[in-house]
């Protein structure tokens, strides 16, 4: 039952992720790859094309994945799903706001949160740059081909525009596009 | 009943344009919900919506999804919730159903494979970037940096279940939290 997997794997995220989308990211790799949705690979495509259009990325990214995996009634079940707790649990917050905000249990548990998702997301970040460093069978002959150094080079000079230039995730995007775009082009790349 | 029903509608049209407007949602948000929510129709003060900001930080789940929850609810109750939640998803939606339909056609061009190519280099930098700043975020003490860097190793390198992770960590967060209590301490 592909819709009620959906759903459930979404409110799962929609329930445990702080933060918003990134902090998703780890997850959604755990969950798709599990199931045999996709590759790391498509996934970095979906990760980009939900950041570069609007709304908000979380939303975008579980749309992408529950339509591509069971159309669009797929995408209302994932959708539904990663709305569904952060909706509920917000009417009940916003209730009783200034309690909680105080409260032991909550601050503890955030903590908790807080730290962890940054290890998840650098653990994302191991796995991701192997995939697109290396591919999916990992050799050395990597080394003597271009791809591997064109790949460097645009990742650091974009985490050089995002870190010191405070560019915007769509900028990024589009710019990294037309490098590779230029590259390939110019047959420094070869796919 | 009219007027819940006016305010409804405007709920809804005044977070479908800001899903609309908006790219990569979170923080981005924020200010155009300033501009539209205090500025223009005054659903709230300015102090109000720094306690939109906090208690979405606070909650899981997307921060617009919790802003549009919110502001909704403390407009026009639960109706208006669900209206402004809906105004704030539904832009998504839409564009990516049409993305999904129309992208893998687009494949077999190589200007398309070549862009995809730079784009995978792209978002190794913007996942770090991510990492810098959820590490900005996070809690500065011996704990946080113990539950960072164990949920690091047991991801990566012995690839243990994230959820597994994520609740181990709330549990500890919550242990030292009750500990420094029991002593004393500000945690």
């Amino acid at each position: 039952m592909i819709y009620l997997t959906l759903f459930l794997e979404f409110l799962k995220m929609g329930a445990l992720t702080f933060g918003g989308g990134y902090a998703m990211i780890p997850f959604i790799e755990e969950t798709v790859i599990s199931h045999g949705w996709m590759s790391t690979e498509q996934l970095i495509d979906f990760i980009a094309v939900s950041e570069s259009t609007p709304g908000a990325f979380a939303v975008n990214i579980s749309t992408y994945i529950g339509i591509s995996v069971g159309g669009v009634f797929g995408a209302c079940c994932a959708t539904l799903g990663l709305v569904l707790p952060p909706f509920v649990i917000t009417l009940i917050i916003a209730k009783f706001y200034a309690r909680y905000r105080e409260n032991i249990v909550v601050r503890g548990v955030m903590l908790g949160l807080k730290s962890t998702v940054v290890g998840l997301i650098g653990a994302t970040v191991v796995s991701v740059g192997f995939e697109i460093l290396f591919g999916e069978h990992m050799t050395t002959a990597v080394f003597g081909s271009a791809n591997f150094y064109i790949t460097l080079l645009i990742f650091a000079v974009m985490l050089f525009l995002l870190l010191y230039r405070k560019l915007s995730p769509v900028i990024i995007v589009l710019l990294s596009a037309a490098a590779g775009i230029v590259f390939g082009y110019t047959g420094v790349i070869k796919i | 009943m009219k007027k819940n029903l006016t305010l409804g509608l405007q709920l809804f049209l005044t977070f479908l344009k800001i899903g609309l407007v908006t790219f990569g949602g979170g923080y981005a948000m924020i200010p155009i919900i300033e501009r539209e929510v205090t500025e223009k129709r005054r659903w709230l003060t300015g102090e109000e919506l720094l306690d939109v900001v906090a208690i979405s930080e606070s909650t899981p789940g997307p921060i617009a999804i919790c802003a549009a929850s919110f502001v909704g609810y403390r407009t026009a109750g639960v109706f208006g919730a669900f209206c402004s939640t809906f105004g704030v998803v539904l832009p998504s939606f839409v564009i990516i159903c049409l993305i999904a339909m129309v992208l893998d056609a687009f494949d077999q061009f190589a200007v398309v494979r070549y862009a995809f190519f730079g784009i995978r280099a792209g978002v190794l930098a913007l996942l770090v970037k991510a990492v810098v700043s959820m590490f900005k975020k996070a809690p500065k003490n011996l704990p946080a940096y113990l539950i960072m860097a164990a949920s690091f190793v047991a991801v990566a390198v012995f690839s243990a279940n994230v959820l597994v992770v994520i609740l181990s960590s709330a549990g500890i967060g919550l242990g030292f939290a009750l500990i420094c209590r029991k002593r004393g301490h500000e945690l």
